[in-house]
C-alpha cells in the first residue's frame, strides 16, 4: 500500500469497485483527481503510486496526465480561474471579459497571481454558451460553473477567497 | 493481430488486382501486405508489418473497390463487356488497416493517390527539422526515401513557424530522442508495449505538442530498447552507441551470430575503416538480420550493444606470452607453441582442456579432438548439464516457435527467460498470445508470468521433483517418490498444469539454471526428458527439450564430445597440464584459482588477458568472433555459420587453428587452414551432423515479412538474410526409455541458502567491456525475502557483507517479495563465487 | 402517465419543475414504465419500439437508435452500455440541461437502454467540467439503488443493473465514440480505427451501446406512450423533437425543444427573439464549430431542420447547435477561433489533422494579425481541402467546415488589405 492508497483508501476502493476486476486501468482518471486534491497538480509520486494501484507504468499514468486539460503535472494557483473564449462566447464579449479580468488581477492570461492565490486561463467551451461570459473554477477539491459573469463579479470572487484565506491565517 | 504471432492456420485464398496485376493471398492480409507481396510498394510510416495496423500517419491511403453485388441475386453485377463492376468508395482508404476481399480492386498509381501521398508527406515535413546532413539516419531513412518518391519539390510551410523542440533529449542511457524529427507514428511505443510489454515510454500531451515520454526509473528501461531504433522511420531515435558515429553509406555488412546466449540470433556487424583506429576496420554497430525462425527481425539490447569486447583495443592479446621469470613476456608463435607441445607431451594422459561454451564447434571439435588423442579430458566451462539428452529428445528438424499456438504448450522451468535468452522469451510470450498454453514454474516470479495460465511456484532445489510432480499428475500412482513430489502431485495448479501438458497437440519444454548447480540441473533435465517421453512429446517437429543454456554454444560443446566437470577444481588441480581456451576459471572463483594455480603447466589461450591468464604459463592469443569464421549450434539445435566482419591481427587465428598447430606439434592432425574444413570433419564424424555442408547452411529461403535495405520504410533498419538461416538439426532417432531417478532432496543448510540466478547484464568479461551498458550494469547484489530483510532490518539498496564459499564481497541488498524465507538471490558473474545452491552469511 | 405539454418531451422540468426531484418524477408516473419493462417486457420488444419510433442518435451522426441495438454481437458477453455525455462542441448544452433539471428521465433512458441490450453494466462518460453534475448524478443513482430500482435481482426477477459516472478531464475528442471508449479504458482519448464497431467490439472490447445523453432520455416516454405517439411530433424521417441550442449573436439564446422540421427563422427570429440592436443576420453554424456557415438569406431561414433538409444547404444537422452570426462579424476572425479550437482539441493521431490544424492555425493567426498576403487565403483554404478525406476521425474533417465555407461563401471577408490588423468587429458584452 502506498502513500496515495494508504490516505485514501476507501475511496480508492469505492473508485476500483466501478469497474471490472482485470480492468483497473480505467480507474487512473478517477485516481488522477483524487491525487489532485493534495495539492493541485500531480506530483511524480503520484504517478508512481496510481502506476501500482492499477497495475501499469508510471509512463503510461504520465501519457494520461500530459492528454487531458483538467490534470496539472506543476503547482498554479490554488483557484483556476478558466474562462471559456471560444467561439459562442466569444461573440458575447468573453475576449473582452477575459482581458478585464487579467488586467485587474495584473496578470497575462495563464499567468498566476503573485499570492499564488488565482491562476486565470483561457479553455475551450464548456457548454454554457448562451451564459456567456462564463467561466469554471478548478481549484483542489472542486470544479464549479459561474455563469453570466461580469468583471466585478469576478473580482469580487476572489476578493471572497483573499479574506478567507486570510483568516485561516 | 499482429504477423509475427498470427497462427498460420489461414488457407483460404482471396484474389484481388493491385494496380492492375492480379494477386492471391490468404485471407485477412492487409492491403498493404499484399501489395508487397508481389513487389508494389505503397508507402508507410506508421504500420509495421510486426505490428498491429493503427492507420495513424495516413501515407497508405489507396483507392480501394469492390465489386457491386445486386442485392436481389446476390451476384456481382457486369458491364456489358462482362467485366464486373467495380464500386469505390468516396474516400481514400488506408491500405494498412483493409483486409482483402474477393474482387477487390486496388489502385495505387491515380493523380488522387498520389496527390494525397504529397499531401500527407507536406503535412509530415511542416514540422520536420529538414537535417538530414547531420542526421544518423540519412541514407537509410524512410522519410528521406518516401519524400524523394512522393514528395512536393517545394515547401509551403513557412520556415520561422516551423517548431523549436530539443534535439538531444536522453530517454535512457542507450537511446537518444530528437524531438523535431519524431512524426509521432507511435511504432517505437506500440513496438514496446505490444512487442516488449515493457510500455516505460509513451506520448505525452496531444495535437501537435504529442511527444515521446519516459517515466521509468533509469529512463527507458527496457533491454528491448535498441530495436524502436530500428523501426523508427526518421532519426528521431538513436542509439548512443552509433551515433553520429558513422553515415550508413559508409558502411559494410557482415553476417554474424551473436554470442552472448543460446537463442543464436543472427545478426550484421556493420563495419568501417576509421583513420582514428590508426586505418583499421572497425566495428560500428550491431544490428538485427531477419530470421524468422530464430530472432525475427529482433534483438535484445546485450546482443546489441555487448559487442566491445571484441574491438580491438589495448586490452586485446596480439601475441603469444610466456612466463619468464614469473613474469609473462612476449614471445614468438615458435617458441610458445613449442614449449605447450613440450609440456603437453610430458603430461601425457595428465592433459586437461577446458573450453569455453561460446567457441565454435570447429574450435571444440579441434579441441575435444586433441584430447581425446592424448587420452586426456575434454571439459566444457558450464554449470547445465542434459547436452545429451536435447540431442535425443531435443527439438527437431523443422521446428519453430512460432507455430505454437491454440492446442499446443510450453512449459518454462527453472528460468527467468527474459533474463536468460530474452528472444525466447519474446517468442514464448508470442505462442501465448496465439493461444497456447504457457506454464511457468518457478521459485519466484518472473515476467513471462504474466502471459502464463499456469504460474507454478516451488521450493528451490525441488525443480525436478515439481517435473517429477506433473508427469506424476497424469501418471498412475507411485507411492516410491519423494515426499516432495506426493507435496506437489496433490496441487491443484499442478494437476491442471500436468492435464494441460499430456493433452497438447505440441510441447516444448524450456529449462534453465535458476537456482541449479550442474547436480540439479542433471536431474531436472533427466525429469523435463521423462515429461517429454511420458506425454509423446518427441522425435517430431514443434516438440522437445530445449536447455536454456549458460552459454551460446554450449549445445555445440556437448555436441563435439565435451563435458561438464563434476568437479572441476580437482580436475584442474590434478591436472598435469591444463590448457584453458576462451574460459576464465579464476575469475569465476577462487577455489578455481587455487586450482589452476595448482595445475602443472597451464595454457591459457583467449582474446583477453584474463584473471586465468594472468596465473598462466603460456598465453596463446585468438581471434575474436568478429574476425572468423565458424559454427553455433543453438539451444534449439540450430546451426549457423558467423563470418569474419573485420581483419584479425597478424598472426592471430580462429581457435581452432590455434589448436591445431599445437596438435600437429603432438602428431595429431587437425585441420588448422579453413574453419570450414574443420566442419566437413564435423559432419563426417558426429552423427547428427552427418551430411551438413557449409552451403546447406547458407541457404536461405523467402521469408515474410519482406525486410531489407529497399524496403527500409517497411520493416525498418534490419537486414535481410542473404547469408543463410542454417539447419537444424535432427534428434538422434533412438527412442529413450522412461527412466525415473529419484529427484534428490535439496541440500540443507544451517543458515540461509544461497541459489545461483543468471541476470542478462552480468559484470562478465564479455559485458563489461561495453561502456555504452555500463549505466545499465548493477553492482554486485544479492536478493533478500521481505521477512530475511525485516529479520535483518535491512533497507533495500543498503550495503552488506555476503560470505559465499569462504568468499566475502561487499554487496548491495535487494529485496523480492515473491521470495521464500531463507533463501538468498545470487547472481552468477557478479564477482560472487557461487556455482551451484550453498549456504550463505550476510552481515551488515 | 407521464405529462407532455406542448413540445417539451425532454425538457418536460421546464412545465413542471418537481420533475427534477425523485419524490415529483415518481409522482408524474416515473420509473413505472421501468418496472413494467423489467418484469413484463423481452429485451426485443424494448428495441423493437425504439425501432418502430424512428428515434435517430442525437450526438450528430443521427444514425437510427434501435438499428444500433439491433447490431449489438449476441455471441459475444457481457455487453456494455456507454453513456455520451462529454458534450463539448461549441454552442452545445443541451445534455447539461437534461441531467441537470430532468435527470431521473435521463437516467430511467439510460436503464431501459441497458434492459434492451442485456447490458449489466452502464457507464456514465461525462466530460471532466461537469464535476459537480457527476456529483449529483451519483448521489441520484445511489438513491435509484436505495430504491431497489438499481442493483440485483430486480423486481424479483434475475435482471441486475448498475450505472456507474466516468469523468473525462478536458477534450473534446472523447466525444467521439471510440475515443470515448479508449478514454475509459484508461488510455489516451484518441480515436479507434472503425470498423469494428462498438455494437460489436466497444468497451474493453465487448459489445457496447454508445448513446449521447439526449437520444437516451427519449426513450421512457417511447417505450411509455408508444412509438406511435413519439411519430406525431417531427418529420416522417426526423420523428420526435430536438433541443436546438441556440447561441451567438441573438437576443434570446437558450436550449428550444422543438420539433424536427422547424425552420432555421422559426427558431432564430421567433423563438430567439432576433438579432439585438437592430443587426442584421449574417450566416448560421447549424452544428457548432463542427459546421459549415449557411449564409443566412431567406432560403436558409425557411429551411425546416431536420436530418434531411440541411443537408441541402451544404451543411449538417449535426447537435443543432445554431450559433448565429451578424453582419458586425467578420468570418476571418470567426475561423481562427475555430481553427484555434481544433488545433487545442486535435489528439494528434492522425497526420492530416495534427498538422493541419497547426498549420491553418499559423495561417488564420497571420491573417488576424494583417500580416498575411492574398496567397496566404488560398493557402489556407488549399490546407484545408488537403485535409478532408484523409483523417482517421471526424474532427479534422470538421477543422475544415468552417474555413472552407466561409472563404467559398463569404469572399468579400477574406479579400486581404494589406497591413489591416484585428479585425474581431463591433464585440461587446450583451450580457449585463
Amino acid at each position: 500500500m502506498n502513500a496515495l492508497q494508504t490516505k485514501y483508501a476507501k475511496e480508492v476502493k469505492a473508485i476500483l469497485a466501478k469497474y471490472p476486476d482485470d480492468q483497473k486501468r480505467s480507474a487512473v482518471m478517477p485516481l488522477l483527481y483524487v491525487a489532485q486534491r493534495e495539492a493541485g497538480y500531480v506530483s511524480r509520486q503520484h504517478l508512481a503510486d496510481i502506476a501500482e494501484i492499477i497495475e501499469v507504468t508510471p509512463t503510461e499514468v504520465a501519457s494520461i496526465v500530459g492528454f487531458y486539460t483538467l490534470y496539472h503535472d506543476q503547482p498554479e494557483g490554488k483557484y483556476r480561474i478558466q474562462v471559456c473564449n471560444d467561439l459562442p462566447c466569444a461573440m458575447r464579449g468573453a475576449d473582452a471579459f477575459l482581458q478585464g479580468v487579467c488586467e485587474n488581477l495584473g496578470i497575462e492570461v495563464g499567468g498566476t497571481t503573485d499570492d499564488g492565490l488565482v491562476t486565470v486561463e483561457a479553455v475551450m467551451c464548456l457548454a454554457a454558451c448562451d451564459k456567456a461570459p462564463m467561466f469554471q473554477v478548478q481549484d483542489y477539491e472542486n470544479i464549479t460553473y459561474y455563469e453570466e459573469q461580469t468583471v466585478d463579479s469576478t473580482l469580487k470572487l476572489v476578493d471572497k477567497w483573499r479574506k478567507a484565506g486570510a483568516k485561516k491565517k | 493481430m499482429t504477423d509475427a504471432v498470427k497462427p498460420n492456420v489461414e488457407t483460404t485464398l482471396v484474389n484481388l488486382t493491385i494496380d492492375n496485376v492480379p494477386v492471391s493471398v490468404p485471407k485477412g492480409t492487409l492491403v498493404v501486405d499484399a501489395a508487397k507481396r508481389i513487389g508494389i510498394d505503397i508507402p508507410v510510416f506508421c504500420y509495421h508489418p510486426k505490428l498491429e495496423p493503427v492507420g495513424m500517419c495516413r501515407m497508405c491511403l489507396v483507392d480501394i473497390g469492390l465489386p457491386a453485388v445486386n442485392r436481389e441475386t446476390g451476384k456481382v453485377e457486369t458491364d456489358k463487356q462482362g467485366r464486373p463492376v467495380i464500386n469505390f468508395g468516396r474516400a481514400l482508404q488506408t491500405g494498412c488497416t483493409v483486409e482483402v476481399a474477393e474482387g477487390m480492386v486496388v489502385v495505387g498509381y491515380t493523380e488522387k493517390v498520389q496527390k494525397a501521398r504529397q499531401d500527407v508527406l507536406e503535412f509530415l515535413l511542416t514540422s520536420h527539422p529538414l537535417d538530414c546532413p547531420i542526421c544518423d539516419k540519412g541514407g537509410e531513412c524512410p522519410l528521406q526515401n518516401l519524400t524523394m518518391a512522393h514528395g512536393r519539390s517545394d515547401s509551403r510551410f513557412i520556415f520561422d513557424e516551423k517548431i523549436k523542440l530539443a534535439k538531444h533529449v536522453p530517454l535512457g542511457e542507450m537511446i537518444f530522442l530528437d524531438r523535431e524529427r519524431c512524426i509521432q507514428c507511435a511504432r517505437c511505443t506500440r513496438f514496446q508495449d505490444e512487442i516488449a510489454d515493457d510500455p516505460v515510454i509513451g506520448f505525452e500531451a496531444r495535437g501537435r505538442s504529442l511527444q515521446i515520454v519516459t517515466y521509468s526509473e533509469p529512463g527507458f528501461d527496457s533491454i528491448w530498447s535498441g530495436n524502436t531504433t530500428d523501426i523508427c522511420p526518421v532519426g528521431a531515435l538513436t542509439t548512443t552507441d552509433f551515433r553520429f558515429g558513422a553515415r550508413p553509406w559508409e558502411l559494410q555488412a557482415s553476417a554474424s551470430l551473436c554470442t552472448h546466449c543460446p537463442v543464436g540470433c543472427n545478426t550484421t556487424l556493420n563495419t568501417r575503416r576509421e583513420a582514428k583506429a590508426g586505418g583499421e576496420m572497425v566495428v560500428k554497430r550491431v544490428m538485427p538480420r531477419q530470421n524468422e525462425e530464430v530472432n525475427e527481425i529482433w534483438l535484445c539490447d546485450k546482443g546489441r550493444f555487448a559487442h566491445h569486447y571484441a574491438a580491438k583495443d589495448d586490452g586485446r592479446l596480439t601475441g603469444p606470452l610466456v612466463r619468464r621469470d614469473g613474469k609473462l613476456v612476449a614471445a614468438t608463435w615458435e617458441k610458445a607453441l613449442a614449449l605447450v607441445a613440450e609440456k603437453f607431451e610430458g603430461a601425457g594422459k595428465g592433459l586437461v582442456t577446458l573450453a569455453g561454451g561460446k567457441l565454435t564447434n570447429e574450435d571444440l571439435y579441434n579441441l575435444a579432438g586433441l584430447a581425446k588423442a592424448r587420452g586426456g579430458k575434454a571439459l566444457l566451462d558450464s554449470r547445465m548439464a542434459g547436452g545429451d539428452l536435447t540431442a535425443q529428445v531435443g527439438l527437431s528438424t523443422g521446428s519453430n516457435l512460432a507455430d505454437l499456438g491454440k492446442g499446443d504448450a510450453a512449459l518454462v522451468v527453472a528460468c527467468d527467460l527474459e533474463e536468460e535468452a530474452p528472444l525466447w522469451w519474446l517468442r514464448v510470450k508470442q505462442a501465448a498470445e496465439r493461444g497456447a498454453t504457457v506454464i511457468v514454474a518457478n521459485p519466484r516470479r518472473t515476467k513471462l508470468e504474466r502471459h502464463a495460465a499456469f504460474t507454478l511456484r516451488y521450493e528451490y532445489g525441488h525443480e525436478a521433483a515439481l517435473v517429477t510432480a506433473l508427469v506424476g499428475s497424469f501418471s498412475p500412482k507411485r507411492a516410491d517418490l519423494p515426499a516432495a513430489v506426493q507435496a506437489l502431485i496433490r496441487d491443484k495448479d499442478v494437476k491442471d498444469a500436468g492435464q494441460a501438458i499430456a493433452g497438447a497437440k505440441d510441447l516444448i519444454v524450456f529449462y534453465g539454471s535458476e537456482g541449479t548447480g550442474l547436480a540439479e540441473s542433471a536431474a531436472l533435465a533427466r525429469a523435463c526428458a521423462n515429461l517429454l517421453i511420458g506425454t509423446g512429446h518427441i522425435g517430431r517437429p514443434n516438440n522437445g527439450l530445449v536447455a536454456v543454456w549458460d552459454k551460446a554454444n554450449a549445445q555445440g560443446g556437448w555436441d563435439m564430445g565435451l563435458r561438464p566437470s563434476a568437479d572441476l577444481a580437482a580436475d584442474l588441480g590434478a591436472a598435469k597440464a591444463a590448457y584453458i581456451v576462451a574460459a576464465d576459471p579464476a575469475g569465476d572463483s577462487p577455489a578455481l584459482a587455487e586450482a589452476v594455480k595448482a595445475a602443472g603447466f597451464v595454457v591459457v589461450q583467449d582474446i583477453r588477458l584474463s584473471a586465468t591468464a594472468e596465473l598462466a604459463d603460456v598465453v596463446l592469443p585468438a581471434a575474436a568472433f568478429t574476425e572468423r569464421d565458424g559454427t553455433f549450434t543453438s539451444g534449439e539445435r540450430r546451426v549457423q555459420r558467423l563470418h569474419p566482419a573485420v581483419p584479425a591481427y597478424a598472426g592471430l587465428r580462429g581457435d581452432f587453428a590455434v589448436t591445431a598447430q599445437i596438435a600437429a606439434r603432438l602428431g595429431v592432425a587437425q585441420e588448422k587452414r579453413l574453419a570450414t574444413g574443420v566442419f566437413n570433419q564435423i559432419a563426417a564424424s558426429v552423427p547428427a551432423y552427418a551430411g551438413l555442408t557449409s552451403a546447406a547452411l547458407s541457404e536461405v529461403r523467402e521469408q515474410w515479412p519482406v525486410i531489407g535495405r529497399g524496403d527500409v520504410y517497411y520493416g525498418g533498419t534490419t537486414y535481410d538474410n542473404k547469408q543463410g538461416l542454417g539447419v537444424q538439426l535432427p534428434v538422434s532417432g533412438d527412442s529413450p526409455a522412461l527412466t525415473f531417478e529419484q529427484p534428490a532432496e535439496p541440500a540443507k543448510f544451517k543458515g540461509l541458502k544461497a541459489v545461483p540466478v543468471t541476470r542478462l547484464y552480468d559484470r562478465g568479461t564479455t559485458v563489461t567491456p561495453s561502456a555504452v551498458l555500463h549505466p545499465r550494469l548493477p553492482g554486485a547484489f544479492i536478493a533478500l525475502s521481505v521477512e530475511d530483510a525485516d529479520k535483518m532490518k535491512i533497507e533495500p539498496g543498503q550495503k552488506v557483507q555476503a560470505t559465499l564459499n569462504g568468499v566475502t564481497v561487499e554487496v548491495e541488498a535487494h529485496i523480492d517479495n515473491s521470495l521464500a524465507q531463507g533463501v538468498v538471490l545470487a547472481p552468477r558473474s557478479f564477482g560472487l563465487a557461487i556455482e551451484g545452491p550453498c549456504e550463505i552469511t550476510v552481515k551488515k | 402517465m407521464s405529462t407532455v405539454k406542448g413540445s417539451h418531451i425532454l425538457l418536460r422540468h421546464r412545465d413542471n419543475p418537481a420533475l427534477s426531484t425523485f419524490e415529483g418524477y415518481i409522482k408524474d408516473g416515473g420509473f413505472k414504465t421501468w418496472k413494467q419493462v423489467v418484469t413484463r417486457m423481452t429485451p426485443e420488444a424494448v428495441v423493437n419500439e425504439v425501432f418502430d419510433s424512428g428515434l435517430r442518435g442525437r450526438g450528430g451522426a443521427g444514425f437510427p437508435t434501435g438499428l444500433k441495438w439491433r447490431f449489438i454481437d449476441k455471441n459475444n458477453w457481457p455487453h456494455y452500455v456507454v453513456v455520451n455525455a462529454d458534450e463539448s462542441e461549441p454552442g452545445t448544452f443541451k445534455d447539461r440541461e437534461i441531467m441537470e433539471s430532468n435527470p431521473w428521465q435521463f437516467l430511467e433512458g439510460v436503464m431501459l437502454t441497458a434492459y434492451a441490450v442485456n447490458a449489466n453494466v452502464a457507464y456514465i462518460y461525462l466530460r471532466g467540467e461537469f464535476w459537480m453534475l457527476a456529483a449529483e448524478l451519483d448521489k441520484q443513482i445511489a438513491r435509484l439503488r436505495k430504491e431497489k430500482l438499481l442493483g440485483m435481482k430486480l423486481f424479483g426477477t434475475d435482471y441486475e443493473l448498475e450505472l456507474h459516472t466516468h469523468l473525462g478531464a478536458g477534450a473534446y475528442i472523447c466525444g467521439e465514440e471510440t475515443a470515448l471508449l479508449e478514454s475509459l479504458e484508461g488510455k489516451l482519448g484518441q480515436p479507434r480505427l472503425r470498423p469494428p464497431f462498438p455494437p460489436s467490439f466497444g468497451l474493453y472490447g465487448k459489445p457496447t451501446i454508445v448513446n449521447n445523453v439526449e437520444t437516451l432520455a427519449n426513450v421512457p416516454l417511447i417505450i411509455e406512450k408508444g412509438a406511435k405517439w413519439y411519430r406525431k411530433f417531427g418529420t416522417e424521417k426526423s420523428p420526435g423533437t430536438k433541443i436546438f441550442s441556440l447561441s451567438g449573436r441573438v437576443a434570446k439564446p437558450g436550449n428550444y425543444e422543438l420539433p424536427l422540421g422547424t425552420t432555421y427563422g422559426d427558431l432564430i427570429m421567433t423563438h430567439g427573439g432576433g438579432i439585438p440592436e437592430g443587426r442584421k443576420i449574417k450566416a448560421i453554424m447549424s452544428a457548432g464549430a463542427s459546421s459549415t456557415l449557411i449564409v443566412a438569406d431567406d432560403k436558409a431561414l425557411a429551411t425546416p431542420m431536420d436530418y434531411e433538409s440541411v443537408p441541402a444547404l451544404g451543411a449538417q444537422l449535426g447537435s443543432a447547435s445554431i450559433i448565429v452570426i451578424d453582419e458586425t462579424v467578420d468570418l476571418k476572425w470567426l475561423v481562427d477561433k475555430t481553427v484555434h479550437f481544433f488545433n487545442h482539441e486535435s489528439c494528434g493521431k492522425c497526420t492530416p489533422c495534427r498538422e493541419g490544424t497547426y498549420w491553418m492555425n499559423n495561417i488564420t493567426q497571420r491573417i488576424l494579425h494583417g500580416e498575411a498576403e492574398q496567397k496566404d487565403v488560398d493557402l489556407l483554404k488549399d490546407v484545408a481541402m488537403n485535409m478532408k478525406g484523409k483523417c482517421l476521425c471526424a474532427l479534422g474533417e470538421f477543422a475544415t467546415e468552417a474555413v472552407v465555407s466561409s472563404i467559398e461563401r463569404f469572399p468579400k471577408d477574406f479579400k486581404i488589405k494589406a497591413g489591416a490588423k484585428t479585425i474581431a468587429g463591433e464585440l461587446k458584452v450583451m450580457h449585463d
